[in-house]
């Protein structure tokens, strides 16, 4: 019908956004921030049982220059507070936040004087993952949520445009972008 | 085609001149001579601005894979040389002691929990034990041994992942891998015992929440059988092996006098040669009765630490199966009405709940027992004033807990004896002196759980 009836073999057409999305969906690297409980299941999430290593993320990253995604796994004292900010302002752009756990995610169970009441006080979150702490499986399901996100995300300006006129006629995503969602630039 | 609209002429990836990095190299003067703080950029740069000899300070952590956690180390090293370890705490400071003062005492257990978060079950118990004694209750044998079984399983777990961590500060990514492999065998065994891999809050005052699930023996002998099969695994990947060996032996060395005058307890000490184990010195729960050995070494270094943890999981399966052959049926929680939940658990179309038929008790024959119901669940029990510190041996040593009651229905105080708090203070008598690597070796030979230390 189209173009792609008359390619060679071993060729397939893809958009520059559909691709770069799709690079930056399949190998999002985290930065480790492990804190408390929720590190452990991160890290037994990176584990052979449940090994992360089949989405394209087995490779933790202690260096934030070298991360995309910052899991924040555990609670977020005050004193914790300016590191993470700094970790995250070290990270290359373009970079997610998972907060993992109710206490990364609202402060949890502890409504108190040392806890910082969800980490969106102090970085932008692009998803909130609940449990206390969410199994190795929620974490794993929470990141390929993400990675929808990711792969929905337009590229610049013009595509943003065409894409918010697509939602006006009504194409409903599963989940919207971060840019959509939370105004945020990508 | 030059014409660019206002704000677009300039590149955003070139930093203004103006606005200057937070986080480039800066100088101050003190009274000792300048110091200079380094976060990045080019080191021969900077070194060619200083002048003669000097210090270096190096700020390792609170966010660094090797540190255990969030600890922060602060390092002073000449060359390669240690010359003083100065640590960081309270990066993970919860507030749970303050708030467990405002809550009942069942409801504590759910906070307590969350403090050692590798060894839930261990805090759990001794909160609980503290309680008990407070109230003066003795609770029924089947919960003493569920209590041990559990706290043994957990041990196991707590271990593996000390071996597991420590592997991967050294590089040994395999001894991490096999580490959690197996420690996931444990967390689906206390899954299916207490409904929950982490933070279990299975343990409360007056003895457990439920009665073990139809089936427990065979899946824990399962298990032990299992784990028999897996522990050697370690010996054959890391104890013969020579880099493992040589990153942990005569590393992190601490002799008895240094363990006792330092207070350390748990693993650390039994490396120096003391055969300082609570459930062998001042037995509780019953550990009387059960056959097991403490192992010690006289090397006390890193790498007896490690060959003490493996031996000790051996134990620990040796005292799970005795556990399995001395459950007798029988109750599971305190007779006194007045302390023990007053609702059983079952489960139901839509997951755990309450009993149908406590609920068809208390909403349609008794009123008293709606009263009770609400008054025992919304205000709690009372506790006779007083103060109670109960102490049991946890993976990492005496973790106690210090409870003081005002006679109310909230503690007036709780204060954990974390025995990750009291052994970092051991860090830099085994650190200064070392090469910087050795400081990893030797901290993960501490194992600190810093959800413990900070709480």
């Amino acid at each position: 019908m189209g173009l792609e009836e008359k390619l060679p073999n071993g060729i397939l057409l893809a958009t520059v956004e559909g691709m770069v999305n799709w690079t930056r969906k399949a190998s999002l690297w985290p930065a480790t921030f492990g804190l408390a409980c929720c590190a452990i299941e991160m890290m037994t999430s990176g584990a052979p049982r449940y090994d992360l290593g089949r989405f394209g993320m087995e490779v933790f990253r202690p260096s934030p220059r070298q991360a995309d995604l910052m899991i924040v796994a555990g609670r977020v004292t005050n004193k914790m507070a300016p590191v993470l900010r700094q970790i995250y302002d070290q990270m290359a752009e373009p970079r997610w936040v998972l907060a993992m756990g109710v206490c990364a995610s609202s402060g949890g169970m502890f409504n108190n004087y040392a806890v910082v009441q969800g980490v969106d006080h102090v970085v932008p979150v692009d998803m909130y993952l609940p449990g206390c702490p969410p199994r190795p499986e929620m974490l794993i399901d929470a990141i390929l949520k993400l990675h929808q996100k990711i792969q929905h995300e337009p590229l610049g300006p013009v595509r943003a445009e065409l894409a918010a006129e697509r939602r006006a006629q009504g194409e409903k995503l599963e989940l919207l972008p971060s840019s959509v969602k939370y105004g945020r630039e990508k | 085609m030059s014409t660019l609209e206002p704000g677009l002429g300039t590149d955003p990836t070139v930093a203004d001149p103006a606005t200057p990095d937070p986080y480039a190299a800066s100088s101050r003067e003190t009274t000792e001579g300048t110091v200079y703080t380094v976060t990045g950029g080019d080191w021969d740069e900077l070194l060619s601005e200083t002048t003669g000899d000097e210090r270096i300070v190096i700020n390792m952590g609170p966010q660094h894979p090797s540190t255990h956690g969030v600890l922060r180390l602060v390092l002073e090293i000449a060359g390669e040389t240690v010359t003083d370890c100065r640590l960081v705490i309270g990066y993970l400071h919860t507030g749970i002691e303050k708030n467990c003062e405002y809550r009942t005492w069942t409801q504590g257990v759910t906070f307590v929990t969350r403090c050692d978060y590798l060894a839930p079950l261990f805090t759990e118990t001794a909160y609980c034990m503290s309680t008990e004694r407070l109230l003066g209750i003795e609770v029924p044998t089947r919960a003493q041994v569920i209590r041990v079984l559990l706290m043994e399983i957990n041990r196991i777990g707590s271990h593996l992942v000390a071996l597991a961590t420590g592997g991967m500060e050294l590089g040994a990514l395999t001894g991490m891998t096999n580490g959690f492999r197996e420690r996931e065998e444990v967390l689906h065994l206390l899954e299916f015992l207490t409904g929950l891999r982490m933070n279990h809050a299975f343990i409360r005052p007056g003895g457990v929440v439920q009665d073990l699930p139809e089936g427990a023996e065979k899946r824990i002998l399962e298990f032990c059988d299992v784990m028999d099969g897996r522990l050697p695994g370690f010996h054959q990947l890391l104890t013969g092996n020579a880099i493992w060996q040589q990153r942990l032996v005569g590393i992190g060395y601490l002799p008895l006098d240094g363990c006792l005058s330092l207070g350390v307890t748990g693993p650390i000490l039994r490396s120096a040669g003391l055969a300082w184990d609570l459930r062998k010195i001042d037995p509780y729960l019953g550990y009387d009765q059960y056959e097991f050995e403490v192992p010690t070494d006289n090397a006390a270094d890193s790498f007896a630490r490690y060959k003490l943890r493996v031996e000790e999981m051996h134990q620990s399966l040796r005292i799970i199966r005795q556990c399995v052959e001395a459950l007798e049926p029988g109750p599971v929680m305190v007779e006194d009405a007045k302390i023990a939940w007053p609702a059983k658990l079952s489960i139901g179309a839509d997951g755990m709940g309450n009993s149908l038929e406590h609920v068809r008790k208390i909403m349609g024959q008794s009123m008293e027992s709606l009263i009770h119901h609400f008054k025992l669940v919304t205000e709690g029990f009372k506790v006779p004033p007083g103060q109670a510190y109960v102490p049991i041996e946890s993976p990492r040593g005496e973790l106690g807990a210090h409870l003081v009651s005002d006679g109310g229905t909230r503690p007036l105080r709780v204060h954990l004896r974390d025995p990750s708090f009291v052994n970092l203070q051991a860090a830099p008598a085994m650190c200064e002196g070392g090469m910087v690597s050795d400081v990893i070796a030797a901290l993960a030979s501490l194992d600190p759980v810093m959800g413990g230390c900070d709480r």
